[in-house]
């Protein structure tokens, strides 16, 4: 392969790297109102009157919004990025009268600038009926109290949601007799893990400007993973026609699933309709911490029961996530807890998985990189980790006798069969990477530091089953470089120039040929959006069914142009050439203005056109089109694999525990760019450590939020992680484009339980819930040699 | 009140409200690298130099800039795409909103410290925060970056 498997330079990198001006604020009118959001105080409240008189004096202030302004009783939206009908219900009103959570919207604010704004936000007087919230989400099921008492709340799809019991969502399945497994094992882990609703972070908050265009449309500019979901989110919203709103997309400065969730785009949008002015919103960072869309906050019930040689039989989940006060992402972020970790025992009898989602007042969760599986992955790696503590077994071995392999059929992964997989290669590969044998499972430093190591394996999906879409537009132009319109979203991953690799494959000419238009609704062709993992597998095979269509269009025109059967023709990236039947090539003379006679290095003689004149020509008097749209989903959603060893630092006096080295080896399939591939990994890593040892969530009594800036939400920074080597091991999988599979979110997951089991091994305690905190390993510590003494 | 100072060179006079950020400033004059990644100088983003030396224009009022010398990354270009293709070809600039403020504080680093080792690379760079890259291709790149100025500057003294 010449393009695809090739470490080439992101298409945008030296843009980016010189600081053009290419995001959403860069690109903003100079004129745009600025629209900020007066938030509740109150975790959960009626808004009982709003005086906004003093503040419209403010010089500047154009309008002023409140939920007296959105009807209540007007049908309900939801603003997760999901294909229609949203398994999310519909539980949201512009501006409710009914605050939910410290952070939900009183008013909108628009003006002329930032400091007549910020004046005129202090000067609206807000009365609140302060109600009880509910802020423990053990609680909320079945409570006296109701999250979404209203009755315009719908859900769409049959989820098991329930309004009247706080429930957003429940689900029960299983497969074979879980009872009956755990019964006959001679050993049962039996614990519940608990993560936090962990934030993206990416260093580009939400952000979105509006203007009218010239056909009296909504034009929306939003740093967005999903241009289309988020215009029909705007049209239910707003209560328009679809028709009437186009969203399109710059550079993205991160998304991590953030940006799955329209959550800025509908004040701006509201203002601009309403005003039909230019409009902006900017988050703060604080704003981004407090009033966002992080990731689900669960606690993850695992029996697990296994045989005393190891043989794990059957694997009982109960999984309670807290979707806060609404409903973004909840009933599809829980499947995921179960479906993508249970199915890495292949040799287990049976399963059981039952999950509630259940509303609470505090910040609503929604879409963060590894989607629930993160969670799930956490728990039953974790229970897994511990099996082989008290088995006194490697955990390395423990699971190359329980792993799914190549052609297995996966009971809790919707019974797709596992069409390819290198998960056994990844673990060998890893424990040779880490030198597992002389570092497991803990070493002396003698200076009062302990160095452990752990380990975790991990799976995810490749789009949603039979629901993406993904689709690519291909056009040739003059001088025959090619314009490639996709509706999936680069974030910073790389899928304009992964998807160019893609075409440039199949149209054998170079990265530089192809020019990436992306994410726009009224240009591109459809697509669900870049999350799921899905861009590479779904959208990456359409570019190349797509491509393969407009080679047959440039071979059509440029045999009607040899004046010879389309079946006589071959393209080979630069000439369509009329391949001869046992002639001499150097005997048939060129016929046409176009065509020459050649002879090429190769010894190829014959008649050929190039591609620049079939592109020029194709422009004068011609009715063959040079343009192929190609539209694809699939069936399957085969799973990447991982596994990742930790060695961990633990000072024993302090409890400050650092990642030293972390090894790790992807199935993504092939990788299209191993660069690309790399970084999405060791930066997954990355954030699955954070996750795992210092990124904190905590709330005070009345429902606020602790960590509200960069300052208290405690990030890795490049001090806090040793080296992280990421190396693949690949299967091939047939229904990926050139072998692929995803990458982007299975990279997240094998931190948590890598990290915690080494921490158990260096200090003797398992801990059950994340993050790890230097506090909570130095008082285990204290408690241990207490107990020994 | 009336500041004055040479922003990437040119000099320039402007009517500012005493409370104006130097990041909001510069912006403001079209120097659209310096970003705002957060409110509590924390992430780096907004690093622009001060009479060259990197500051974080977030925490910096413009009017302290007053008859100095602010650099933006629009001020380095020849030494931003010199140093960030070695970034790019790691696939580490990802995407690219961190950059500017982390390639005008390893260009500062450099000014610093000519070959930095990898302990001071990370001591220096700690205020600059990414969250897609995870670092590990960042180092890679700078420490590619160095490795090429080195031979540069080994065959630069041959040849003389």
């Amino acid at each position: 392969m010449k393009y695809v498997n090739k470490p080439v330079r992101k298409k945008d990198a030296m843009q980016l790297v010189t600081g053009k001006p290419v995001y959403t604020d860069d690109i903003a009118p100079k004129d745009c109102l600025i629209v900020k959001l007066l938030r509740s105080p109150h975790a959960n409240a009626l808004v009982t009157s709003v005086n906004k008189a003093a503040a419209m004096k403010v010089d500047g202030i154009e309008a002023i919004y409140t939920w007296e302004d959105i009807p209540q009783d007007g049908r309900r939206y939801t603003q997760a990025g999901q294909t229609y009908p949203e398994m999310s219900p519909y539980d949201r009103l512009i501006l409710d009268r009914h605050v939910r959570y410290v952070g939900d919207v009183v008013a909108i604010v628009a003006g002329r600038d930032e400091k007549c704004v910020d004046k005129a936000l202090k000067l609206i007087k807000v009365q609140y009926e302060v109600l009880e919230p509910i802020l423990d989400f053990h609680t909320a099921k079945d409570n006296r109290i109701l999250v979404h008492p209203e009755d315009n709340w719908e859900s769409l799809v049959p989820v098991g949601a329930d309004n009247k019991r706080n429930l957003c969502a429940h689900d029960e399945t299983g497969s074979g007799d879980i009872e009956e497994a755990l019964k006959n094992s001679d050993m049962i882990i039996d614990h519940v893990y608990h993560t936090k609703a962990c934030q993206q972070t990416m260093m580009e908050t939400f952000r979105t400007f509006c203007t009218i265009d010239t056909y009296g449309r909504l034009n929306v500019v939003s740093s967005t993973q999903i241009v289309f979901h988020c215009r029909r989110i705007l049209a239910n919203a707003l209560h328009i026609p679809k028709s009437m709103i186009r969203v399109s997309k710059p550079r993205i400065g991160g998304g991590f699933g953030a940006k799955q969730t329209a959550i800025s785009e509908v004040y701006p949008a509201y203002v601009t309709w309403m005003t039909k002015k230019p409009s902006k919103i900017v988050f703060t960072r604080e704003e981004c911490m407090t009033a966002s869309t992080p990731r689900h906050e669960m606690e993850i019930h695992v029996r697990l029961g296994a045989d005393k040689d190891g043989t794990i039989n059957g694997i009982d989940m109960y999984t309670l996530s807290n979707t806060g006060a609404y409903g973004e992402h909840g009933p599809t972020t829980v499947g995921l807890s179960g479906h993508k970790s249970i199915p890495l025992y292949g040799k287990a009898k049976a399963f059981r998985f039952v999950s509630d989602v259940v509303y609470t007042n505090v910040m609503s969760a929604g879409a963060y990189r590894g989607y629930g599986a993160t969670q799930g992955l956490f728990a039953v790696e974790s229970a897994v980790n511990e099996l082989a503590a008290k088995l006194h077994m490697d955990p390395f071995e423990l699971r190359m006798k329980n792993i799914v392999r190549e052609g297995d059929v996966m009971p809790a992964y919707y019974g797709q069969v596992n069409t390819s997989c290198a998960l056994d290669r990844c673990l060998d590969r890893v424990k040779e990477m880490i030198d597992w044998d002389h570092k497991y499972p803990v070493r002396d430093m003698g200076n009062g530091k302990v160095r452990a190591v752990g380990m975790g394996m991990a799976m995810q999906g490749s789009g949603i089953t039979s629901v993406d879409v993904g689709s690519a537009t291909i056009k040739v132009n003059d001088d025959g470089f090619y314009t490639l319109s996709i509706g999936a979203a680069d974030m910073g991953t790389g899928c304009d120039t992964i998807l160019a690799q893609i075409a440039a494959e199949v149209l054998e000419c170079s990265i530089d040929e192809i020019t990436v238009l992306g994410a726009d609704t009224d240009s591109s062709p459809y697509d669900s959006g870049s999350y799921a993992s899905s861009t590479t597998y779904v959208t990456g095979k359409a570019v190349e069914k797509c491509a393969l269509q407009v080679r047959e269009q440039i071979c059509r025109l440029g045999a009607e142009l040899l004046k010879c059967p389309e079946s006589e023709v071959v393209f080979d990236g630069k000439f369509v050439r009329q391949e001869s039947h046992g002639k001499l090539q150097d005997e048939i003379k060129a016929d046409t203005e176009t065509a020459e006679n050649t002879k090429d290095s190769t010894g190829f003689g014959g008649r050929r056109v190039s591609l620049s004149d079939i592109a020029t020509a194709s422009q004068c008097g011609n009715s063959i089109a040079l343009e192929a749209t190609v539209t694809n989903s699939s069936p399957l959603s085969p799973p990447p694999f991982m596994v990742g060893a930790a060695e961990v630092e633990v000072d024993l006096e302090t409890g400050e525990a650092k990642v030293i080295d972390y090894a790790a080896a992807v199935d993504c399939g092939t990788p299209v760019n191993p660069n690309l591939a790399r970084v999405q990994a060791e930066g997954g890593i990355l954030q699955g450590i954070g996750m795992a040892l210092t990124e904190n969530i905590t709330y005070n009594k009345k429902g606020k939020l602790a960590e509200n800036s960069l300052m208290q939400y405690k990030i890795p920074t490049r001090v806090d992680i040793g080296h992280i080597r990421v190396e693949f091991e690949s299967s091939y999988e047939d229904a990926g484009p050139f072998g692929a599979k995803s990458i982007g979110e299975v990279v997240i997951n094998t931190p948590l339980p890598a990290v915690s089991d080494a921490i158990f091994n260096a200090t003797g305690t398992r801990f059950y819930e994340l993050p790890i905190t230097p506090e909570k390993i130095a008082m285990a510590v204290a408690e241990r040699k207490a107990e020994n003494e | 009140m009336n500041i004055t100072m040479i922003l990437n060179g040119k000099k320039i006079s402007a009517d500012i409200d005493a409370d104006m950020l130097l990041l909001d400033f510069v912006r403001d004059h079209g120097c659209y690298s310096v970003k705002r990644g957060c409110e509590t100088s924390n992430c780096g983003l907004c690093t622009v130099f001060l009479d060259e030396k990197p500051v974080l224009s977030c925490s910096v009022l413009a009017a302290r800039a007053d008859g100095k010398t602010v650099t933006t990354l629009e001020g380095l270009q020849e030494e931003a795409a010199e140093f960030g293709a070695f970034i790019a070809d790691q696939g580490a600039e990802q995407c690219g909103f961190c950059n500017p403020g982390f390639i005008m504080n390893a260009l500062a680093l450099f000014r610093e410290k000519e070959y930095p080792d990898e302990d001071e690379i990370r001591e220096y760079l700690a205020g600059n925060l990414c969250r897609c890259s995870g670092y590990e291709g960042q180092l890679r790149g700078i420490q590619a970056f160095l490795a090429w100025k080195k031979e540069k500057s080994g065959k630069g003294t041959e040849e003389a």
